[in-house]
């Protein structure tokens, strides 16, 4: 059953999927007057432009264009960084680990502060901690946060050098063998704790930071969940037949209030990949986000396009495991399927 | 003997934005062991009010101002939040709720609900494959289809009479001596209310258990109940056998309330007016404004409860 | 007064945007004569560079001796201009295309809402850097780009609306009096998705002056020397730590209007749905 719900989701996905691709293209195909010279970048000289637009197939009709673009992008086919010179697909493939550390940790920091501190928002309904705590999230969800990363690097690392700076590592500390390509979860299986430390010490201020409007809007999500639940009659029921007053809000209510907060931690991925961009930048964090910025500012269109597209995917994955997720929660999703 | 159940002179009032409004005003009821008592009223009256504050579950803006209830000897006012949780609700006293499709918990199984209310009330010593065991027993007795299962299973796979037989077991898991049931019935169609009303009249008679059934409905009260407490505007107007109150009403509200009631009356005639609003009650008797006998005094005083011929208890300056 | 408004004058954070709105509007309008330094928004002082906040400069000099409040100040009117124009421009993509989509139906409505869902599929941000960078980075191709992945959010709630609209017995009593179909999507139709498209572009604004300042603070915004408040941050950042309050002022003036057009656009959601709340 579960099997089908997946399928069925991931059918549904399809349409959307096709639907990226085509808007990528028209984005490097239709939006810049020369899409040769806008790929081949501000230094090509006019062969250079030439022999691009042949390679491309830029002299033949759209749709036949669009064709090929399609299998090449589903062949995971992006062309060379012309920052890097390397295959777009293979710069992509190694600094990927880096961002999704960053992004889970991001994300738990926002889930285990996020619900609880909704919970507590919810039972203190209209009392100061309520009050508090919706002040807080409205200042989340609206501060910028590369000002936020600046802030934290100055006060923290700057004045008072509690944390590091920047980066992933230490430049003294050599990184471990690469195994999986996640630094924390390769020193640990290579038994090189200091530099696990280290690289724990490193992520604290970036996560710190990406996770702040996460937080905020899980918060949010939350306190509105639960204060919908509470007054739902079964509420009213367990009550009155004896359930114990924490078994009742932290399992009961809890699971009853937490799908409004599932959708939302959908969302709040592509929230955090999208955030990621610019807050890795800052920390120099060697992800996909400091990889975009640098395309940004030497206009590497391949890898713009490479990136959009890959987020667009990811997005789309997350939404089909919230879904997943969601079924599970709720069996009467599963069930109508 | 004393009774299982007895509320007096029970005051409960809610603070609103626009003032203090009195819910429930003197309100009294006494239910024997072993008998089912309907408590009827419109909606509005302050039903819920009265079993909420029985169990203990009144919202934060309500306060009980005076009063008793007297649940086997003890006085429940005096009991703690924790107190109640650990030796009254889902233990000594079961609850049957309104709205059988909205007072399960829908994601979880009917299992681990009904587990959570034996794992903190029922009798130190008996394990959860005790309770597994009881609890299949009862479903069986309730004639749930496939009660070996049916823990397994969540509540929207149940139809509205299942789920209300799942929560009538949930009442009786830990053997309450006492049922409190809120219009358990009014949710079902009629055919399943029919079922669900025999069904609970002879676990009453079976369990040796005391029911206090609330309702709208007066022919619920004759099919099941022994005694019968009338509410109007949060008092009680009548209340004593069901056979002389239903047979012989004396208050005007009583008689009112029958002369509505489809199958006992020729003509359908319905109460004029409405019920006043807790904010702004009537100095004298509640019911006066809409009272066809009122004389100059009801505007004034407040009757008090007298006994009568019939055995019925009634507020009312009429002696009827 | 009317009831609904009376109810948003007692709801306190949404009073507290309202105001803070107001006063940045205000600033944005009278800011060339309020700030203390109006020549500040280009002209450089090198003699009096990165000052801490002292009297004449409560909130500091930058590396060119320019007074931070003045361009704070300043900057305010290049903020909202940015929000304004983005949100109008969303508006005006979004709500017609919404419109056709939800009272058409048929390949059209598919077609639009298809389009609408692979925008919403990537987001915001990244799209509108890659469109920003596309078409050669400057402030009008950051204020386009931002408009065109912001309008599929008009589209959606304008779609939902027409739909269920269009399939109420009231429009259908207009259809059988012979009302024409334009007059039933702009007299009857629009107005009743008016309260929910006014939310949105409050807190639409409020988040476009959130993604405008990324876009500023990776160049591809105002450029300089505009006092635009995210490219200020962005030059900050090679006089850090020791110029601190370079950086500090512009991220809190982003922070406070931010928050202004949020608690505005919350209280106001509240006031036209309350079950609203849940989805964001």
């Amino acid at each position: 059953m579960i099997l089908r719900f997946v399928l069925r989701r991931c059918a549904l996905a399809v349409p959307s999927l096709i639907g990226l691709l085509v808007l990528t293209f028209v984005l490097i195909r239709v939006v810049p007057s020369d899409p040769a010279a806008a790929m081949a970048g501000d230094a090509a000289t006019p062969e250079q432009i030439a022999q691009l637009r042949h390679e491309y197939g830029l002299d033949r009709p759209v749709w036949e264009q669009f064709f090929v673009y399609a299998g090449k992008a589903v062949r995971l086919d992006f062309g060379e960084s012309a920052f890097s010179h390397r295959p777009v697909a293979l710069d992509i493939a190694q600094r990927l680990p880096a961002t999704l550390e960053l992004t889970f940790a991001a994300m738990a920091i926002s889930i285990f502060l996020g619900v609880p501190l909704g919970v507590f928002a919810a039972l203190r309904h209209n009392q100061w901690p309520d009050f508090a705590l919706r002040m807080v999230s409205v200042l989340g969800v609206a501060v910028a946060a590369f000002w936020v990363a600046i802030m934290l690097q100055l006060l923290f690392a700057m004045e008072l050098g509690w944390l590091p700076l920047r980066g992933e590592l230490s430049v003294s500390v050599p990184p471990p063998v690469r195994l999986s390509g996640f630094l924390l979860v390769d020193s640990l299986l290579t038994g090189r704790f200091d530099a696990f430390g280290d690289g724990l010490a490193h992520l604290v201020l970036p996560a710190v930071t990406l996770a702040l409007g996460g937080m905020a809007s899980i918060v949010r999500f939350t306190r509105a969940g639960v204060l919908d639940t509470l007054q739902q009659d079964f509420v009213t029921y367990e009550r009155a037949m004896g359930y114990r007053r924490m078994r009742l809000i932290w399992r009961y209510v809890l699971r009853n209030s937490v799908t409004a907060t599932i959708t939302q931690i959908g969302l709040l991925f592509g929230g955090l990949i999208a955030g990621g961009v610019v807050v890795e930048a800052i920390y120099d964090w060697p992800g996909i986000g400091s990889y975009t910025v640098n395309a940004i500012l030497t206009g590497d269109h391949q890898v713009m396009l490479a990136v959009t597209l890959l987020i667009g995917v990811v997005y789309a994955v997350v939404n089909i495991l919230t879904d997943l997720v969601h079924g599970l929660v709720d069996p009467r999703l599963m069930d109508r399927s | 003997m004393i009774p299982v159940l007895s509320v007096q002179g029970l005051k409960v009032s809610f603070r609103t934005d626009a003032g203090m409004a009195s819910v429930l005003d003197d309100v009294g009821l006494t239910l024997e062991r072993g008998q089912v008592l309907g408590v009827v009223g419109e909606s509005g009256c302050g039903k819920s009010t009265l079993i909420r504050a029985i169990m203990g579950i009144l919202p934060g803006a309500a306060r009980v101002n005076a009063g008793q209830i007297v649940f086997e000897g003890e006085n429940l006012l005096v009991f703690t939040e924790r107190e109640l949780n650990q030796q009254i609700r889902g233990s000594r006293i079961g609850f049957i709720p309104q709205d059988p499709l909205l007072s399960l918990n829908p994601v979880f199984k009917v299992g681990s609900q009904l587990l959570e209310i034996m794992r903190d009330h029922a009798p130190p010593g008996t394990s959860r494959a005790d309770h597994i065991q009881r609890l299949v027993s009862l479903l069986r007795r309730l004639q749930v289809p496939g009660p070996d299962n049916a823990l397994e299973r969540y509540p929207h796979q149940f139809s509205g009479g299942q789920r209300q037989r799942l929560l009538i077991a949930a009442a009786l898991a830990c053997s309450p001596g006492l049922v409190i049931a809120d219009e358990p019935t009014t949710a079902l169609d009629v055919t399943t209310q029919h079922e669900i009303l025999l069904l609970l009249r002879e676990l009453v008679d079976e369990l040796d258990i005391s029911l206090l059934f609330v309702t709208h409905d007066l022919g619920v009260v004759a099919a099941l109940c022994d005694t019968v407490c009338v509410i109007y505007a949060g008092q009680t107007v009548e209340s004593g056998p069901v056979e002389a109150v239903l047979r012989a009403p004396s208050h005007p509200y009583t008689q009112a309330l029958l002369a509505c009631h489809p199958e006992r009356s020729v003509s359908f005639t319905g109460i004029g007016g409405t019920v006043p609003s807790p904010l702004r009650m009537p100095t004298g008797c509640r019911f006066a404004p809409r009272c066809g006998y009122t004389e100059p005094i009801c505007a004034v005083a407040l009757p008090i409860a007298t006994r009568r011929k019939s055995g019925a208890d009634v507020r009312c300056v009429h002696s009827g | 007064m009317n009831p609904i408004l009376r109810k948003l004058t007692r709801d306190i954070p949404a009073m507290i945007g309202l105001v803070i709105v107001v006063v940045v509007l205000v600033i944005a309008i009278i800011g060339p004569w309020i700030a203390p330094y109006p020549g500040d928004a280009a002209a450089s002082h090198l003699a009096r560079r990165l000052k801490p906040p002292t009297g004449p400069f409560p909130f500091g000099t930058d590396n060119l001796g320019r007074d931070i409040l003045s361009r704070v100040i300043l900057g305010a009117r290049g903020a909202l201009t940015v929000a304004f124009t983005v949100v109008g421009l969303s508006m005006a993509i979004g709500i017609p295309l919404g419109l056709i989509a939800g009272y058409r139906g048929g390949i059209v409505s598919e077609l639009i809402m298809r389009v609408t869902d692979a925008v919403l599929a990537i987001p915001q941000l990244v799209l509108a850097l890659a469109l920003a960078q596309l078409m050669s980075p400057s402030l009008e191709s950051a204020m386009l780009a931002l408009s065109l992945t912001y309008w599929p959010f008009f589209t959606r709630i304008v779609y939902a609306e027409a739909r269920r609209l269009g399939n109420s017995l009231f429009v259908d009593a207009l259809r059988g009096i012979g009302a024409r179909p334009l007059r039933i999507v702009f007299l009857h139709i629009l107005p009743n998705a008016a309260s929910p498209i006014i939310v949105r572009a409050t807190i639409g604004l409020g988040f476009t002056i959130l993604t405008a300042a990324v876009l500023g603070f990776l160049g591809m915004g105002a450029t300089p020397p505009a006092p635009d408040w995210g490219l200020t941050i962005a030059q900050s950042r090679v006089y850090l730590p020791d110029a601190w309050w370079y950086a500090l002022y512009p991220g809190l003036a982003i922070l406070l209007t931010v928050m202004g057009f949020n608690l505005l656009g919350d209280g106001l959601r509240d006031l036209v749905d309350p079950r609203l709340r849940r989805s964001r």
